[in-house]
């Protein structure tokens, strides 16, 4: 029994159309079906955090949703972030520049759930910043790194905002 | 004066690929007719297999094989995995198999293997293959199952004792017959599984043409991969290849050859198609190699002043079902006790005993952490059987830092002495006590009491292994275009090593860091080489390639100085150039140096050069080198709930020279939360009878960033004498004293309930009910 | 772990969807999909039908009726609820507990009916839930009727609905301005589900004393339990030693046991938190600790 449906969605920007198996996650469709393979999965049962990705602007498991459900959907992966002149994102740059990553494996789902957070929360706490990332799960850095990297980042999209303004 | 590239806080070279999606991991790789392969594994912890029956899964559209023992003799030269012996010495029942025959032995072993056009559909015909099991008992407590007449783990082996290892010097009998004082404890000991966020993963293509198997595998140590592989196909070197894409993590998962691993070749051999299988989280926790259960009854032996005379004891170690990796974390266990410590007597005895669970092997720590465990919680005993501050007594123990190098009556697993060559012990703990501020921690305690809340600080010193050899792998090559090079055995699998010996290599080839392309972990490119494990890549990997880098820089001198007319002395390699110091625009590049030395017409080159501007060292380290610590850590203690919370954590640590302190201090944090997760969430559950009972990271705890603190690293580098670049090794470093320090910290918070904690790891539960046993008892 | 093969259907309206429900035999409702997901991929659900509720607008909302009750539709989102206004103003029991419901990209996802019906022995929003004596409203083609909260659990993880019956929302009188409100849970790290979670409300009569509370504990049995006796010992006192005598009544509970907790540590658990949350929630409803 193969059951099948034309499904559409916006990928960082670029609109797809496909044909999918409806029991297919949304994090298999990324990464085996468009080739978006910078979402990882590191359990497929919702806890490491791994595969978060943002659907409509909200952050989510990617291997909680069926690729169905993402029909119509504006979806944003790790490899949107940069900026089309490979600029890094200013989480990307602080992720770097304060040793926030090691193996690279829970990486992208660690800058997409700091994506949202900081929009929601620009000035957060060190204790906010560890709750935030209490569902996404490094098993290498032992977050030091990457919660530097999150109040860094935090500093600099305000000042870029400032900038802006 | 050139600025120097070892020591600085360069950033990482691996980062920007992986940070916008662009790494390559295992899973990540697709090829033109790649089938997936799924496994139908055991539900029973030990049981017969009276016969399988895949009819109903290759009925499946989209199935392509089913495989189960019967299969393997048409392309295997055998049925169990090899793997390097050395000296040991188990039986042949305990070597693991590629599928099991008869008997399968512990709930999750493959039995037999599936191969589709999806992973979706290897996973519905598994599910549609019928095994004809007859259960059996299992063997499921190591200490049950060490006991004469247990339940056996394998029906032909004669017990389940895989073997006996006895550590010791000295005069025990003498040494506690004539102490002032001896206490004993029994303690209860248990790490988890490697859990990398990136499971295994394997992807293998066989090519008729040339009979040439080529394998991308997520592993630690692709020429043990390739050896093993070599051996099963009866092949040489030119037959197998193995190549590691990106690694999302290993900490010892993949450090073995597994069932897994030799079916998908085995697959893409039969179908000569590329094959893929990829560990799924539930496979890890089932089927991947955990380090688990010790039990330990420890005596020590002191003298009125708590100087140890002796430590004495026995454990029983669980080695699950099979022997996947030796016998390397029992014996660690065994020789690690002592650590930085004098203890003049000794004596330890390991049982090694099967049970009907995965096999166990090292993880991140080896053995080391329960020894260091171990002996911190005897040295408590002392401090508490005498009324001694705990860290006055590790002062009063540690060695001496005029006796170093300090040869150790233990003699290392290999049976040669051992010698730590560096170091200072005292001034370590001396450090970390300091910035702890542990004088003062007594007004901190007396004030949080005040306010019902529980303090306690626990101190910690351990000394580690690394830069085990016997040698690693480093060509330094520079190419026709200029570009140079490094080819190595040494993997990265996040630690930076690309970074760290880029760094080395650009000390002395005058190009940036960022310029230099490293391939590690391809067989292709390297012959030979070791991997990564033991906190030994910088030492090994690190030191061949500080060597051949020089030896390429000497050459390159040789030929420009020829070419210039000038003296090598004169010349300095710098911006991919040799130029002449004062004079620039006198120079040769590096890549006409390349091309004059790999054959290109009209250039003279000096009698004395050999070609190629390439040189390849594999440097072999006299001894192992010895890194240590001194951790000390707060914790407050809430004893409503049992929930221990770290206030500050502080760690002195000695790795010798530091490539890239800012990498080292991941490894030392990374390692020390790993650490934080043994002793307080992580647990491997079995039941009664071997079924394991956490198998989601639901589940099974490990800690999130809001569980851990911030953390305070001291340097102290005392420069290794063993390896030119005078180095030690650090990944596991954080790892090994973290159980000794907060199961000390939080008995410490607990002392007005009288609570002892003889386990690790401890849950919130069993201090609730270790604080309830005190309440009565006292 | 990928899921089994089902047939797939994501009806617009409840009235499609109760059709689908009512003509299938082995379907499942995908809510939110943080439970039903993980239970897919692990093949420990293997439904012949999924029929997803994610299309279903009109299940989606939070408001206040006329007659002065709140009402959720089930497929809110736990992220909507914590957003939402009335609630922030009205129940503050519910965003206190939301704090603790996963995390924030489960919670973009998850919704109460989700909770609900999942019924995890440990989870927060069914505790909060029968704190609030709210009434669990469900449809099925053959009709609507409603259940008090505390006869939706029918066992472990099961709720007292037919297989044909669809959760529609929930409804419950909010507590007057002014009422105590404290969750308070013991969960092993951030995030999880809890080992023992607790709720408690709490309004105080013009005497200062408690005249009237809600006491309930997740964690400890198949469903949230009220504790009865907690609240009949705390009614009429003003705290202090009338609360740890209160808490001290949990100590009679039969907890459940599992691999991560044993059944006294749960009892004991209960009877801290219980008397935390009381203490919280006493001074939150300004109270005045007996001396």
């Amino acid at each position: 029994m193969t059951e099948t449906r034309k499904i559409e969605m916006t990928v960082n920007g670029v609109r797809h159309q496909l044909e999918i198996e409806t029991r297919v996650t949304l994090a298999d469709c990324l990464r085996h079906h468009l080739g978006l393979t910078g979402t990882h999965l590191g359990c497929e049962h919702g806890v490491c955090g791994a595969c978060t990705i943002l659907v409509d602007g909200q952050a989510a498991r990617s291997c909680l949703m069926l690729a169905v459900q993402a029909d119509g959907a504006a979806i944003a992966t790790v490899e949107g972030l940069a900026g089309d002149d490979g600029t890094l994102h200013p989480l990307q740059q602080a992720f770097h520049d304060n040793h926030g990553l090691q193996c690279g494996f829970c990486t992208p789902g660690m800058l997409m759930t700091l994506v949202e957070f900081l929009e929601s929360n620009p000035d957060p706490s060190e204790t906010e910043v560890r709750e935030a990332l209490s569902g996404n799960l490094c098993r290498c850095t032992g977050y030091q790194g990457i919660v530097a990297a999150a109040l860094d980042a935090a500093q600099r999209m305000r000042a870029q905002a400032v900038g802006l303004s | 004066m050139t600025e120097s590239f070892i020591g600085a806080r360069i950033g990482r070279f691996e980062d920007r690929a992986l940070l916008t999606g662009q790494g390559q991991y295992l899973d990540d790789i697709h090829m033109a007719g790649m089938l997936e392969m799924a496994f139908v594994r055991s539900p029973h912890p030990h049981a017969l297999i009276r016969g399988i029956d895949a009819g109903k899964a290759l009925a499946l559209p989209g199935v392509h094989a089913v495989y189960s023992h019967a299969d393997l003799a048409a392309v295997l030269t055998a049925d169990r995995i090899p793997q390097d012996k050395g000296g040991a010495k188990f039986p042949d029942t305990t070597w693991p198999v590629v599928l099991p025959k008869d008997e399968t032995c512990f709930v999750g072993e493959p039995v037999a293997a599936v191969v589709a056009e999806s992973r979706y559909i290897a996973e519905d015909a598994a599910a549609l293959v019928e095994v004809d099991y007859e259960p059996l008992q299992p063997a499921a407590d190591c200490r049950d199952a060490a006991a004469p007449g247990a339940p056996k783990v394998h029906l032909e082996a004669k017990d389940n004792i895989v073997a006996e290892i006895r550590a010791d010097y000295g005069d025990c009998t003498a040494a506690f017959a004539a102490a002032d004082h001896v206490f004993a404890i029994s303690l209860k000991q248990h790490r988890g599984a490697a859990h990398s966020i990136e499971g295994r993963g394997i992807i293998a293509s066989y090519s008729a043409v040339g009979d040439e198997m080529t394998v991308w595998a997520s592993v630690q140590t692709p020429h043990k991969l390739r050896n093993g592989l070599m051996e099963l196909f009866g092949v040489d070197e030119s037959g197998v290849r193995v190549i590691v894409p990106d690694v999302g993590g290993a900490f010892g998962g993949k450090n073995v050859i597994y069932p897994e691993d030799v079916m998908v070749a085995v697959a893409a051999r039969l179908l000569e198609r590329p094959v893929k299988w990829v560990e799924d989280r539930r496979e890890h926790f089932l089927a991947a190699v955990q380090e688990r259960d010790q039990y330990w009854d420890l005596e020590i032996a002191c003298d009125g002043e708590g100087r140890i005379q002796g430590v004495r004891g026995k454990i029983i170690h669980d080695q699950g079902a099979y022997t996947m990796m030796g016998l390397h974390t029992p014996h660690n266990s065994a020789i690690a006790v002592p650590g930085p410590y004098v203890v003049p007597n000794y004596r330890i005895d390991v049982v090694v005993t099967e049970t009907n669970k995965v096999g166990c092997v090292p993880i991140r720590g080896a053995g080391y952490p329960e020894a260091c465990f171990a002996m911190e919680r005897l040295l408590d005993e002392i401090a508490r059987g005498l009324d001694l501050d705990r860290a006055e007594v590790r002062r009063r123990n540690l060695i001496p830092a005029d006796q170093m190098p300090y040869e150790h009556p233990m003699k290392t697993r290999e049976g040669t002495p051992t010698i730590y060559d560096t170091g200072d012990f005292p001034a370590c703990q001396v450090q970390a006590l300091e910035t702890a501020d542990y004088a003062g921690f007594a007004t901190r305690q007396a004030r949080a009491r005040s306010e019902g809340r529980y303090l306690g600080i626990g101190v910690s010193n351990m000394v580690k292994v690394t830069g085990r050899g016997p040698f690693e792998s480093g060509v330094v090559r520079v190419g026709r275009s200029g570009r140079v090079s490094i080819y190595t055995g040494a993997m990265e699998m996040g630690q930076g090593t690309k970074t760290s010996l880029a760094q080395i290599c650009a000390e002395h080839l005058g190009v940036p860091p960022g310029e230099i392309t490293v391939v590690a972990g391809d067989t292709g490119a390297v012959l030979h080489g070791i991997g990564g494990y033991g906190s030994r890549q910088t030492v090994t990997g690190g030191s061949s390639v500080h060597l051949a880098a020089i030896e390429v820089r000497d050459k390159a001198l040789k030929v420009a100085a020829h070419t210039l007319e000038v003296s090598e002395r004169d010349l300095e390699l710098k911006d991919g150039e040799a130029r002449v110091k004062g004079a620039p625009e006198l120079s040769m590049s590096l890549a006409d140096i390349a091309k004059a030395l790999s054959g290109a017409k009209g250039y003279s080159l000096p009698k004395e050069v050999t070609p190629w501007l390439q040189s390849c060292v594999n440097f072999r380290p006299p001894d192992v080198t010895y890194a240590n610590a001194a951790h000390v850590v707060e914790v407050e203690v809430d004893i409503g709930t049992g929930g221990v919370r770290i206030l500050r954590y502080v760690m002195a640590n000695d790795s010798g020279r530091l490539i890239n302190p800012t990498l080292a201090e991941g490894q030392l944090v990374g390692g020390t939360v790993h650490g934080i997760g043994n002793t307080l969430f992580e647990w491997m559950g079995y039941d009664e009878n071997a079924q394991p009972v956490t198998t989601t990271l639901a589940d099974y705890l490990l800690p999130t960033a809001a569980e851990v603190p911030n953390f305070e690293i001291i340097h102290v580098e005392h420069p290794s004498t063993l390896n030119p670049l005078g180095v030690k090794g650090i990944g596991e470093a954080g790892t090994v004293p973290v159980a000794g320090a907060v199961i000390s910290a939080i008995e410490h918070a607990l002392e007005p309930f009288g609570v002892r904690i003889a386990e690790a790891p401890i849950s919130p539960g069993r201090l609730i009910e270790l604080i309830a046993a005190g309440k009565q008892g006292s | 772990m990928k899921p089994p093969p089902f047939h797939y259907h994501d009806p617009r309206s409840l009235d499609q969807a109760l059709a689908l429900l009512a003509s299938r035999d082995n379907a499942k409702l995908l809510a939110g999909g943080q439970s039903l997901m993980p239970m897919l991929n692990m093949r420990f659900a293997q439904p012949d039908d999924i029929i997803d509720l994610n299309r279903i607008e009109e299940l989606s909302f939070v408001r206040h009726t006329e007659g002065g009750r709140i009402e959720i539709g089930a497929m809110t989102r736990q992220r909507e609820l914590a957003d939402a206004a009335v609630i922030h103003d009205r129940c503050p029991l519910m965003c206190e507990a939301l704090r603790h419901v996963g995390h924030r990209a489960t919670r973009n996802r998850g919704t109460i009916g989700g909770s609900l019906c999942h019924l995890d022995p440990a989870a927060e929003l069914p505790v909060v839930a029968m704190a609030l004596d709210a009434t669990v409203h469900v449809q099925s083609r053959r009709g609507a009727r409603t259940l008090a909260m505390a006869e939706f659990p029918a066992f472990y993880m099961t709720p007292a609905i037919e297989p044909d019956e669809i959760v529609t929302k929930i409804s419950f009188e909010p507590w007057p301005a002014g009422h105590g409100a404290a969750f308070v849970e013991f969960a092993r790290r951030h995030g999880d589900f809890a080992v023992v979670a607790v709720a408690v409300l709490l309004e105080l009569g013009g005497d200062g004393a408690i005249h009237r509370a809600s006491v309930v504990l997740g964690g400890v049995g198949p469903g949230p339990l009220r504790c009865a006796a907690v609240e009949a010992a705390v009614t009429g006192s003003r705290g202090g030693s009338a609360f740890q005598e209160a808490a001290a009544t949990c100590g009679e509970i039969d907890a459940m046991e599992d691999v991560h907790a044993s059944s006294a540590y749960r009892r004991h658990l209960a009877e801290v938190l219980t008397h935390r949350a009381l203490d919280t929630a006493f001074t939150r409803a300004g109270g005045e600790r007996a001396s």
